[in-house]
């Protein structure tokens, strides 16, 4: 056994002070971390501002600021950084841009962007609930799916919708992540695509959809976890089979097919029952089919959304 | 490493351990953080407890491999680092999550396993934090090291916590083999070997020394534990053999020897 040399141990005094220092940080960061939490974030003034608006979605609640919309986003083609994705996003080529919309129809058709804003536009307010938990009220602009997929006239066959996302490893650095089983893929049954509340997007707060949020088109199904509005849609194909999505594919025991928000099926590892509305502090309870019960749920009668989670 | 440096690493690990706090602060003072503040700083404080608690167990191992004795000064502030974004975790989930709201706080301890595995981790971190003083050490005794090894526990807890939260298993699986390999380099067995191979390579080194080999057995005995039991003398064999070959050797001198073998400076 050696000796430890004197000035390797540490003196008392040295010692104490280091102990009160590590408590009274203890203490100050608790308090500062608390406050934090709690402030809405200022943030940097976006390049673009979108003035507020006062409205809200039919259940009274306001909508997010574009601020909000446009800087936490889940775009894993991009990066799994929330906030990263915007600064990624810029300059993602959004035009010219072609979705081909195939399969099981009896008029196959390549749309160019211009022919899907050629679709009489709306404004929809739907809420977004994501499957981490956290959820926002956004205005978006765009034309039920319904009304494209008439165009192409499904066949007797198609049961499925299958959507593709753009591939473009050069722009969108996350794919080049191989883990990911790229390109990213959703599905819907033909009858919740069908559905009037589905919506292809094109817009965003009256202007064009930003890149982090999928321009320039993409999905929005507003009754079911976030991650099934797909982006960036190049490929639209009808199907007889149920298609696999990416997540189901990288996570088949968590991620099902439908992902409808439902508060009493719990995600095999944390519950769905509670979310934070981004710009309020705490919870509040997640509703039915994320509050379209009365629209969607008749598409499911009969199932047991237990099994087809 | 001379003295010098080592008290000047003494000092730095405090403020390297307050960085991520500072960080998030800076961040939070100057709009940084995303619109799910919350959110931020829960994944920013478990994310820093969880890499001090695998800087605190590298230590040990850092010196059986490489014989940086001086490593296992950083063990403890380290692990108390560790330990205090624990406890701003846990009472950033309790206070400004779930708004105290105990029924809230009960129904997500119910339905998210992982919930339960951070919070044993919690646990078992706790009277390791309450123990980690001098005087804690004296009292304990020999039990003061049974004690602590539920650090090992806690930190395979922490990483099943960090997977059964995540979306995307990588990450935490990544931390997961960090700790095994920690926990594996700790195995009596692979002390070992790693100080017969350093003792082997010093013989190689010195042509006509009779090396480790001689120190074996005769050597001065490793000797208890030191009261305070900070130092562990995991390998007493090895440590007795240089000794034994070096009866001038010093502490401050080892690393000369080490990085001579070239295993030193990797």
């Amino acid at each position: 056994m050696h000796k430890i040399p004197s000035s390797e141990i540490t003196p008392e005094h040295l010692f104490l002070s280091r102990r009160q220092l590590m408590g009274s940080a203890g203490a100050l960061s608790v308090a500062a971390l608390l406050a934090a939490c709690g402030v809405r974030t200022p943030g940097a003034p976006a390049t673009d501002t979108v003035p507020a608006d006062a409205r809200t979605d039919e259940l009274g609640d306001p909508l997010n600021s574009f601020e909000e919309i446009t800087t936490y986003n889940n775009y894993y083609e991009f990066t799994t950084d929330k906030q990263g994705v915007a600064r990624l996003a810029t300059g993602f080529q959004t035009s010219p841009w072609e979705v081909q919309v195939g399969g099981l129809v009896g008029n196959p058709r390549t749309f160019a962007l211009e022919d899907l804003l050629a679709f009489e536009q709306e404004e929809r307010i739907y809420r977004l609930r994501c499957v981490e938990a956290w959820s926002m009220v956004i205005p978006w602009v765009g034309f039920p799916l319904r009304r494209l997929l008439d165009v192409v006239e499904p066949r007797a066959g198609a049961q499925y919708v299958r959507f593709e996302t753009v591939f473009r490893p050069e722009e969108m650095p996350g794919q080049r992540d191989r883990y990911y089983p790229w390109p990213y893929v959703e599905g819907l049954r033909l009858d919740e695509a069908m559905h009037d509340l589905t919506l292809l997007a094109t817009g965003l707060y009256g202007r064009e959809l930003t890149p982090q949020n999928g321009a320039p088109v993409r999905l929005v199904v507003p009754w079911k976890y976030g991650f099934k509005s797909i982006k960036s849609i190049v490929k639209i194909d009808l199907v007889d089979t149920m298609p696999t999505s990416l997540w189901m594919a990288l996570a088949p025991n968590e991620y099902g097919f439908y992902a409808n928000v439902n508060p009493a099926v719990a995600h095999p590892r944390w519950s769905q029952a509670t979310e934070r509305r981004i710009g309020e502090r705490g919870r509040r309870e997640t509703l039915m089919f994320n509050g379209y019960a009365d629209e969607v749920a008749s598409l499911y009668a009969g199932m047991d959304l237990r099994v087809n989670y | 490493m001379n003295p010098r440096a080592v008290g000047w690493l003494r000092v730095a690990v405090h403020p390297a351990g307050l960085l991520p706090l500072a960080l998030l602060l800076f961040d939070a003072a100057t709009g940084g953080l995303s619109v799910n503040p919350i959110q931020d700083v829960t994944l920013r404080t478990g994310k820093a407890a969880l890499v001090l608690l695998m800087l605190s167990l590298a230590c040990t191992p850092l010196k059986i491999v490489f014989g940086w004795k001086w490593a296992v000064g950083l063990r403890k502030p380290l692990g108390l680092y560790a330990f205090l974004y624990v406890c701003l975790h846990l009472l950033i989930f309790v206070v400004a999550d779930y708004g105290l709201d105990a029924a809230l706080i009960w129904q997500a301890v119910v339905e998210k396993r992982y919930v339960v595995a951070g919070f044993a981790a919690f646990l078992l971190l706790l009277p390791l934090a309450l123990t980690s003083t001098r005087g804690a050490q004296r009292r304990l005794g020999r039990w003061w090291r049974r004690l602590h090894r539920l650090v090992y526990l806690a930190a395979g807890l922490a990483v099943l916590h960090y997977l059964w939260l995540a979306k995307v298993p990588r990450e935490p699986l990544i931390f997961g083999v960090i700790l095994a390999a920690l926990l594996v380099l700790r195995l009596p067995a692979l002390q070992r070997l790693v100080a017969g191979r350093l003792a082997g390579s010093a013989q190689r080194f010195r042509p006509g020394s009779e090396g480790g080999v001689a120190g074996r057995g005769s050597g001065p005995p490793a000797g208890p534990a030191r009261a305070s039991g900070a130092q562990r003398q995991p390998d007493p064999e090895g440590e007795a053999a240089d000794h034994a070959e070096y009866p001038e050797h010093r502490p401050g001198t080892i690393d000369h020897r080490r990085s001579a073998q070239g295993t030193g400076e990797q």
